[in-house]
Order: structure tokens, then sequence, then C-alpha cells
């Protein structure tokens, strides 16, 4: 059943359900949250309508900075002004931010414990007929295990609005990871949305397996709850949108409620969602648990259904992973 | 091409269409059955999402058959949305992120000397974007093969003067872009990057440099050869309509109504 208390879209699992792009939400969000905080600038490398931070530049020319393509300066100039008490939000392709800018970002950025809010867009094989070098799949990753850094994955464009008013009032450096294509609007207004609070999108009455996800793909995972649900296959469908600081209570208190464990992430098996929650279970409550991401390949050109699909990140593949997760319990 | 992929660039390729041809057709020492053939001159596309050109080329030159091209940037072809080795072995490089081109240059032009001395006559041509130039990694690959004096290296800069937010003066401006490349020790020439005679002629003369890596700064027109699309940054990464591409077709192909297409 859909979490009613948290007033999901009521259209979520029907084929008309509206269908808008992640990045919009921080377009949107970024405007808002600009008009409530001067402190607030903006830079971007030679991507600002497709990062969505074109709005925020025509209305404050003052308080943004065109990099041009060069990343890495985008990484250190911004860590510079934060010195200054700005907040910057600095965007591109996750790929080229934080994909180029690693080491400036971990020095200049967290080591001096400036609070920049890195955006990275066009994140997951989902970003489709560019291919394998512009679909960010290690971005996760290489972003959770440095110090200080937060890490969130909006899953709808409500979501990320409300992500990106949230973490510009945070003193942390943050990354936040964006999708390109239209995905289904699963949220409203009214859900719930706090920094490293994971809360439920689904739960039946009886729960085999818990699958933990974010991003876009949780609507895969309604879809597969869903028709697990009518073969007698009870789960709980978690949005753990904060990959870092994780929610490990309730992490922890559903592995341990359901017993065994699917993550659900448009990444690599590897390293991301999934990993985090393998290293809080093995100590806190170690169950059998499945990976939904990539498995050890590069992405490459394609719509995003069929990348979707042969990545096995879809609906059927979550299903099978279900099937295969209870098994061993 | 663009239209069957529905996404994709399309000023970028149109505006390199005549360096394309004249390095394929006229310069390069390749073979089209034998892309591994060891003694072949190399082109090194760092500006990835030109591709389409490239691709374009090499069918022509009997890589592959002209019908593939229609596959580009779908599941599984060949063409990727930007190149990559393992599905078309014949490229250098794989490519798309900016500004990583001209040091794999520069690599392979050390490792030929390494093999050959420095009087080897096997090229190696870079081919690079003026967006590119914003990226630092240029500056500190140019520096080292300036260093390094790589004869056998030359460089071709598509001058179009556009970028993806705007035009290159009011995004990141670059002049004097040859004075810098002089700086770093690299032999410039500025050329018309539609003449073929003087493109010719730039690259005997950068050829014969043996002191020097050399650079062609090609002032090009991006969307070159349709109206429509010419000099215009917003075609930087859009496909044409349906009705755009059959416009374009018509005009490339009578070059503008100048000729008769056997096509028509
Ligand atoms: C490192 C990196 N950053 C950003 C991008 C996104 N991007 C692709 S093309 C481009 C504009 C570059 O200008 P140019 O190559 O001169 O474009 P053209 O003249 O072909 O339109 C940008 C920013 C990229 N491919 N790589
Ligand atoms: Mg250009």
């Amino acid at each position: 059943m859909l979490n009613i208390t948290q007033r999901l879209n009521k259209k979520i699992l029907d084929d008309d359900v509206e269908q808008v792009p992640v990045r919009n939400g921080f377009g949107e969000g970024l405007l808002e949250a600009a008009d409530n905080d001067k402190s607030i600038v903006g830079l971007c490398a030679d991507l600002t309508e497709s990062t969505r931070m074109k709005a925020f530049a025509d209305k404050y020319p003052e308080r943004f900075v065109q990099m041009g393509v060069a990343e890495q300066n985008l990484a250190v100039v911004s860590s510079g002004l934060a010195s200054t008490g700005k907040i910057p939000f600095i965007t591109s392709y996750a790929m080229f931010s934080p994909g180029r800018n690693w080491e400036q970002i971990r020095t200049t950025i967290c080591y001096n414990d400036r609070p920049v809010k890195i955006i990275g867009s066009h994140a997951g094989v989902s970003v489709g007929p560019d291919g394998g070098t512009h679909q960010a799949i290690e971005d996760l990753a290489i972003m959770r295990v440095i110090p200080r850094m937060e890490v969130i994955v909006p899953c709808d464009a409500p979501e990320a609005r409300k992500a990106t008013n949230a973490i510009a009032q945070t003193s942390k450096p943050t990354y936040m990871r964006l999708a390109r294509e239209k995905t289904p609007v699963m949220t409203t207004e009214e859900t719930s949305f706090e920094i490293g609070k994971a809360y439920e999108m689904w739960r039946n009455e009886k729960v085999d397996v818990a699958i933990i996800g974010c991003g876009p793909l949780l609507h895969h995972a309604l879809v597969a709850a869903q028709e697990l649900a009518e073969e007698g296959i009870g789960s709980v469908v978690l949005n753990s949108h904060t990959i870092k600081p994780l929610d490990i209570e309730t992490i922890t208190g559903l592995a341990r409620e359901a017993g065994a464990v699917v993550s659900v992430e448009e990444h690599q098996a590897a390293g991301g969602l999934g990993g985090a929650i393998a290293e809080v279970l093995m100590q806190t409550n170690p169950v059998p648990m499945e990976f939904i991401g990539v498995k050890d390949k590069f992405g490459q050109s394609g719509t995003p259904n069929e990348l979707v699909v042969h990545y096995e990140l879809d609906a059927a593949a979550i299903a099978d992973a279900v099937r295969k997760v209870i098994k061993r319990k | 091409m663009l239209l069957e992929a529905g996404s994709g660039h399309t000023a970028g390729p149109l505006g390199m269409a005549d360096i394309f041809t004249l390095l394929y057709f006229h310069i390069m020492n390749h073979d089209p059955k034998n892309p591994s053939w060891e003694d072949r001159d190399r082109i090194v596309l760092s500006n990835g999402h030109i591709c389409p050109v490239q691709y374009a080329t090499m069918a022509r030159a009997g890589y592959f058959s002209v019908e593939e091209l229609k596959t580009l940037r779908k599941f599984h072809s060949r063409l990727q949305g930007h190149p990559h080795r393992e599905y078309l072995p014949a490229l250098e490089i794989s490519s798309g992120p900016l500004g990583s081109g001209l040091g794999q240059a520069v690599g392979m032009a050390i490792g030929e000397r390494m093999d050959k001395g420095r009087n080897t006559d096997k090229y190696i041509y870079a081919l690079l974007s003026d967006g590119e130039m914003d990226c630092g990694i240029i500056w500190e690959s140019a520096m080292l093969a300036g260093r390094d004096k790589l004869q056998n290296l030359i460089a071709i800069i598509d001058r179009n003067g556009i970028q993806i937010d705007g035009y290159t003066w009011d995004i990141m401006p670059l002049e004097p872009l040859k004075a810098k490349w002089e700086s770093f020790g690299w032999h410039v020439i500025e050329v018309d990057g539609h003449n073929f005679r003087a493109l010719d002629e730039a690259i005997g003369e950068a050829q014969s440099v043996n002191d020097k890596p050399s650079v062609l700064i090609a002032h090009t027109i991006p969307g070159k050869g349709v109206h429509e699309f010419e000099r215009d940054y917003h075609w930087h990464g859009k496909p044409p309509k349906k009705e755009e591409a059959d416009m374009a077709l018509r005009e490339l192909r009578t070059l503008g109504g100048r000729v008769v297409s056997e096509h028509e």
C-alpha cells in the first residue's frame, strides 16, 4: 500500500503519471533559496540552461559567475567565494563535477570545510543517447567517502526543490545529484523532506523484504512492490534520499523487521547507496542483501528505457532480486 | 544522421566537414581496410561531440557502410553518441569530456619519437575546439609539447566562436589566441577552415617545421552550408527537425541553390 501519511502523488502508479525532469525542481528551488538568502551565489561551467541555473543567472546576474568549460576552477573558485561568507551553488554535469574535479573538491571545499553545494546533473545511464562518457554512475561512491561531505539524491522534481532549499540552509559541503530525463512525479508539496531522514513510500501488512532506494528508480521499486504484493510477497519501499548522513536507525530497524534488503540506485552496484547500507548492516544487523545497480560496466548510447532494462535496473529486475533475496533468508 | 538519432550536435560537425574531408581524403596516410596499420597517421578527436562528421567521413572513406550512419546514438550502435573505441576500434581515442584529447596526442607523439626517433614522418593530428581552450589541461598538454618540441604533433583548433552558453567572446574570451600558443612554444598558423588550398598549404607548412609542434587556428563557420544554422550557438547541441533537415540537405546538396543536385 502507498504510505498515505506521506501524501504521495495519487497518480503515482497510473500509466499517465505526470513526468518532469528532476533538474527542473533544482532550478525552482535555487530561485526560492536565492530570494530568501542574499549570500547564495551561482557558478556554472558553460551548462547554465541544461543544469537549470539559467533562471537564477537571469534574475541575479550580479550573483552569477560564468566559469567557461573549467570544472577544476569551478570548484576552487567556489571555495574562495565561500570563504567570504557566500553559499555557492556550482553546477555542471555530474561526470565533470564532481567527476573531473574530485581532488579540488576534497581539498579546497571539504578539507577547508566550506559550505559549497555541488550540483551534478545528467547522472545515471538514463542520460541516454549521449553515451557512456556522459553517464555518471560512480559519483555517489567518490563523493560519499570524503569527510564532511553530505550526499543527496532526490527522487523527483518536487523533492529536488525541497532538497535545494534544505541544503541552502546548512553549513555543510554537499553533493546533490540530478537526472536529465523526465521521470514520474512521485511526491507532492506535502511530502516531508528532511536531510538524513529516510521515509517509507510503500508498506504491506506482512513485510518480507525492504527495498531501499534513491532517485527516480524508486518508481520502478514501487511498480515492483505492487507486482510482488499480488504474488503474496510483502515489502516496504524506503526512500533513502540522503546517502550521507545515512538514516542508520530507520534502515537498521527496517532490516531487522524485514530480514532481507534490496538496494536500488542508478549507479555502480558497488560504492553507492547499496554499499553504504551494507557497511552499516554488517555492523548492526546483517541480513541477506541484493544490489540493484550497474554491475561493473560502463554505460552506452540508447534510450533511457532501453538502458535501464539492459543494465537490469527496472521493475522486473528489482522483483527478481527480491525473489532471490527472500530465498536466501 | 542527426534526424534519425533524434539528438546530437549540428553546428560543430558542419563547420568541420571541410577539414575532415581534406584530412581523410588527401592528407592522411591510412588504410580503411586495416585501421590498426602500424604506420598510419592518427586523427585524435578531442571534442568528441562533433563525432557525426568523423563517422560520416569515415563511412565515405570506406571504414564502414554509409547505411550504418543511421544507427548513430542508437542502442548497441558502433556509432556511440560520443566516440567509444570499444564499439568502433578504428577510432584512436574515446572522447566527449573536453580537454583530454591533446594530452593523449602528446603521449602518442612522444611514443612515436621513442620508437622512430626525431625525424619520424608519422603525424598525429589532434583536433580541438575553441570551447576546449577554457580547460586548463589543454595548456598543461600544450606546455609539455612545446618543451619537448614535438614536431610530429599537429593540432587543429575549430575556431568557430561558439560554445554552449553563447559566443566564446562573451563566455570566456580567448584572444589573443595565436600569441598564447606561440608563448607555449608552438608554431601557429591562422587559416580559413573552409579553403582547401589554404588548409593544404598550412598543413604542409606545419609538417615542414621540425623544431616545434604546430597548431592551425582554423577559422570556421559553425553550421556551415546551411543558412539557418550558421553562426548561431543555439545549434551547438540540438538536431534538426524533419523540415529543417530536409531544408538543410537541399541547401547543402545544391550549394544554396547554385547547382542542381542529383538527389532532387
Ligand atoms: C569537461 C567537459 N565539461 C563540459 C562538457 C559539456 N560540453 C560539451 S560541448 C561544450 C561546449 C564546448 O564548446 P565547443 O567545443 O567549442 O562547442 P562547438 O563549437 O562544437 O559548439 C560543453 C561545455 C564536456 N563535454 N566536457
Ligand atoms: Mg566552438
